[in-house]
């Protein structure tokens, strides 16, 4: 039997792929968690507004940071994969899409995890 | 110099799994690392296993898995990947014996995607005439030697044999859009397939790997494009 051997080393489309995966599975989890919390509005303002409070700590906070992280890349990621299909010069302009998704991934991360992070320090 | 060569070896009649193996092999920095593979087959074990025909890069016969990426041996020089070197068998195929691969997968493929001209008009007494433009239309997929570098670079492949894998969709590219060609709407009916080109997720592993430096990444969007936009 062939059995994997070294890491492929591929290139930044290799990577972008393997973490857009990563992403799409982290965001479907939260998605699960997200969709019970809200139904427990059906269930009575007090329950939710308990459950809710659960989630005022540091480790919940370090994950919401880890959410809106995730969220923009894998955005901004998709359209990046989108114009590669419906815009003709996409493909051989994949590396400068790269370098501008980078920077827009920078300047829509950097805001929400500072605010968030200022946050989870302020309820320390 | 000395260069540390391991290589993933895997005899079918005696080993369950595959192992490493070790060889120090005298080298000039301008020794192709088939020049190495050649030099334990012939001179510490004869029993070492690879393919190779022409090894000037053109038949398309010893691409293996050369320190983590996808590379002709006969093209790669030690000097390009220093005195560590490990050479493994493509992946996603299976393996016959050390470096040998089953390719039939892979030709299998390949003829599925009619990889020859489709035209029903009679023959002329003379060429089928085309413009230089149209010529050059598909110029870049004309030059596989399918050795099977991109097709096992894939992510996609690994996971899902069934894919049809870049090299067999760059050669539907070379027929579909050739001006002399009548066959495209057959083979986009092929590729149309949910293991056609949708597979694709653009990681453009085939377009680093393949050592005639074809964009096949580009190739596999013009056949994903003639697909949604029913134009060739």
């Amino acid at each position: 039997m062939q059995r994997l051997g070294t890491l492929y080393r591929g290139r930044e489309g290799m990577w972008t792929w393997v973490l857009h995966r990563v992403s799409g599975v982290a965001i479907l989890f939260y998605l699960f968690a997200h969709v019970v919390d809200q139904a427990l509005l059906n269930v009575s303002p007090e329950a939710y507004d308990r459950v809710i409070d659960t989630y005022r700590n540091p480790f919940v906070g370090l994950l919401e940071i880890g959410l809106a992280v995730v969220v923009i890349f894998h955005a901004l990621n998709g359209l990046r994969i989108i114009l590669f299909d419906f815009w003709s010069q996409g493909v051989a302009r994949q590396r400068q899409m790269l370098w501008v998704q980078t920077v827009l991934f920078l300047v829509l991360a950097i805001p929400p995890v500072v605010a968030i992070g200022a946050h989870v320090v302020e309820e320390l | 110099m000395q260069v540390k060569l391991r290589v993933r070896r895997f005899n079918p009649e005696t080993d369950s799994e595959s192992r490493i193996e070790t060889y120090d092999v005298p080298a000039d920095p301008m020794d192709r690392v088939l020049d190495l593979l050649h030099w334990v087959k012939w001179n510490v074990d004869g029993s070492l296993t690879f393919r190779r025909s022409c090894a000037h890069g053109i038949c398309g016969s010893d691409a293996m898995l050369i320190n983590g990426t996808n590379r002709l041996a006969c093209k790669v020089l030690v000097r390009e990947v220093g005195d560590q070197i490990t050479v493994e068998p493509l992946r996603g195929l299976p393996v016959n014996k050390d470096l040998l691969v089953d390719m039939e997968p892979f030709f299998a493929s390949y003829r599925e995607v009619l990889p020859y001209l489709v035209n029903d008009d009679p023959a002329p007494d003379t060429e089928r005439r085309q413009s230089q433009a149209d010529r050059e239309r598909f110029d870049d997929t004309t030059k596989c030697i399918l050795c099977a570098a991109c097709t096992t670079s894939c992510p996609v492949f690994w996971a899902d044999d069934e894919y049809f894998g870049p090299a067999a969709i760059v050669n539907a590219h070379r027929f579909i859009f050739d001006s002399r060609d009548q066959g495209a709407a057959q083979r986009l009916t092929v590729l149309n397939d949910k293991e056609g080109v949708w597979r694709c997720r653009t990681t453009f592993n085939c377009t680093d790997a393949c050592p005639r430096g074809i964009k096949v990444t580009q190739a596999i969007q013009e056949v994903k494009r003639a697909l949604l936009f029913r134009k060739v």
